[in-house]
């Protein structure tokens, strides 16, 4: 671009033909250079996205080992699906373990980031502190709640024996397993917390402050300001809990071994590693691994249409 | 919770005398409830320190004659240099290629103009959708028929080709960047390998430090890739070596010590994540949101 004012203030008669090539030239260079920086992205999206997806999506149709070369089936792994009885149970149990899990992850860090947007002293603290959990995460997590779940000496019954509550056996009761794991989720609000708390600053002060004219309260003021024009950064949040909460697994893997008490937490992840790394059933881990993904694109797409209900949408004053 | 429903006032002249009450009384609220949050580490950190005994006393202890030894007994129980050494050797290259990688395209992304560069960043940016498990069966084949299973190639090497969301961060503070000084400096004669190297990479620790820690947090915390594509014991990562904690017979059910394990195992993420935070939150609130 530069160049182009420079030739201008040179040759200004012949100027002209002579910025159209220069600037021509300039544009070629510009895209390959352009190409050149996208380049490993490029690859990556090839290598590690799209081309695996192709290949698994075409594996879902076969019955592979890694031993013997794949045998085209068709859609018997997706017949044997809607007949296996484990793959439904771990179904339910991903789907509960979502719809649980998430809503209840959003309202949390909502609230804690209301909170954590006040003036207030020891801010810095307070956040860094509710953050704090999301960072450890996986394993250390996991070990730290699997104790904490210990039902004769785990924190969590003895909290409960002091008010009188006999705590149940958790991750070894097929009934509270699973609460369990959802109970222990709710600890890592802490990254979509930030998010809200990003999402904040963009609150304009004004909407506040007419909202105060009118009388409203502050629980009014959350109700009617802040939630809708937060409710794109609530669609964020919400489908990439979504797509997390499908697939998590080192939480469960090493909280409840094996899909754990009678199958009670094995969720969907769970069950495709059962069968692609322990049976070697690569081609009906891949069927897994599409369902999974089905039903994914189904859940953001109802999110996504149900947008207009509760999506604000800046209005025409604004920009 | 209840303290955003407090009472409405009337007059905007008190506003100060009832801003301190309330401030202060989501003080208190807010100290609970941090309280309930750390108290899980904080009876991590007490149980790592007792002996075997005091750990199965019922009410607990709270108070005792820290066992610091507890450490240096799980640091020589098991090859914990061992993993220590695996865990950084994957997790630095991780930050490394991914900081390279993604910053590097997130320039072409941001200032270069080619044809088809938005449609590629609209299918790149698609692919944060695509679950982790559509990908991982054929990409584990692959890996496995060039015979890099139990070798830290799996782990390391897809972080040189950049990642979608780190791509976004970048790019997002890249288009914040004034477009006078890139100019200034090509009129310099700089080319936009320069530039990006010189000017564009100085300017963005926000970011950096924001999408370092993520990795880091990340690729230290990773447990999927490494249980599957390691198996010798001696390759372990520390995130897999503690899953086997409780299994294994030389530690076995002694929660103290497994306690000690994991406190270890949780503290670079928190040493880390306390280092970075400053630039951390503003790196979020910068590239995320606020465009």
């Amino acid at each position: 671009m530069s160049a182009v004012q420079v030739d201008r203030a040179v040759a200004p008669g012949a100027g002209r033909t002579r910025t159209a090539t220069r600037s021509r030239r300039n544009r070629r260079r510009e895209a390959i250079w352009c190409y050149v920086f996208i380049a490993p992205a490029v690859l990556g999206l090839l290598l590690f996205s799209l081309g695996p997806m192709v290949a698994s999506f075409l594996l879902s149709f076969t019955s592979y080992d890694l031993l013997s070369s794949p045998q085209w089936t068709g859609l018997e792994n997706y017949a044997a699906l809607a007949s296996d009885g484990l793959f439904r149970k771990s179904l339910a149990v991903s789907l509960v373990y979502g719809l649980v899990s998430v809503p209840a992850t959003l309202v949390l860090a909502l609230v804690l980031a209301i909170m954590l947007n006040a003036k207030i002293p020891a801010l810095g603290f307070f956040r860094s502190a509710y953050y704090l959990p999301s960072v450890i995460s996986g394993v250390a997590v996991a070990m730290l709640w699997k104790w904490l779940f210990n039902g004769e000496y785990g924190l969590i019954n003895v909290a409960l024996g002091k008010i009188g509550i006999a705590g149940p056996a958790w991750l070894t009761d097929e009934n509270w397993a699973l609460r369990a794991l959802i109970f222990m989720s709710l600890w890592g609000f802490g990254g979509t917390m930030l998010i809200y708390l990003a999402g904040l600053q963009g609150v304009p002060k004004e909407l506040y402050e007419a909202a105060q004219v009118d009388g409203a309260t502050r629980w009014r003021q959350h109700l009617h300001v802040t939630v809708p024009m937060l409710s794109s950064v609530t669609l964020f949040n919400l489908i990439m809990g979504v797509i997390n909460a499908l697939q998590v697994f080192a939480e469960p893997f090493v909280l409840t071994p094996n899909g754990g008490p009678d199958n009670s937490t094995l969720l969907l992840s769970v069950y495709l590693y059962q069968n692609a790394f322990q049976y070697l059933k690569m081609g009906y881990a891949s069927a897994i691994a599409w369902v999974t993904f089905a039903i994914i694109l189904a859940l953001t797409a109802l999110v996504f249409r149900s947008m207009p209900l509760w999506v604000h949408t800046e209005g025409g004053d604004e920009r | 919770m209840t303290t955003t429903t407090r009472p409405v006032q009337a007059t905007p002249r008190r506003r100060p005398a009832r801003g301190r009450l309330g401030r202060w009384s989501l003080v208190v609220v807010l100290s609970l409830g941090c309280f309930v949050v750390l108290l899980p580490v904080v009876w991590m950190v007490l149980t790592s320190l007792k002996t075997s005994d005091q750990v199965f006393v019922n009410p607990p202890l709270w108070l005792f004659t820290p066992q610091w030894h507890n450490y240096v007994e799980v640091l020589t129980l098991v090859p914990f240099q061992r993993y220590i050494l695996n865990t950084a050797t994957i997790v630095g290259f991780v930050v490394l290629g991914t900081l390279l990688s993604c910053s590097f395209c997130a320039y072409g992304f941001a200032r270069l103009r080619a044809p088809g560069r938005n449609a590629i960043f609209f299918v790149l940016m698609a692919t944060l959708m695509l679950p982790t498990t559509v990908t991982l069966v054929p990409t584990y084949i692959v890996f496995n028929n060039l015979g890099w299973l139990n070798t830290f190639k799996p782990l390391i090497l897809p972080a040189f080709f950049g990642s979608a969301f780190f791509v976004f961060l970048f790019r997002q503070f890249f288009l914040g960047i004034p477009k006078e000084l890139e100019e200034a400096a090509r009129i310099d004669g700089a080319g936009y390998l320069r530039i990006w190297w010189t000017i564009f990479m100085p300017l963005s620790w926000p970011v950096i430090a924001t999408v370092s820690v993520f990795t880091f947090v990340g690729a230290y915390n990773d447990f999927f890739g490494p249980v599957i594509y390691l198996s010798e014991e001696s390759k372990y990562t520390i995130a897999v070596a503690l899953s086997y904690f409780s299994g294994s017979p030389r530690i076995g059910p002694q929660m103290h010590l497994t306690m000690a394990a994991t406190t270890i195992a949780a503290l670079p993420s928190v040493v880390v994540f306390l280092l970075a935070q400053r630039q951390f939150v503003r790196g979020i609130t910068v590239s995320g949101i606020n465009k």
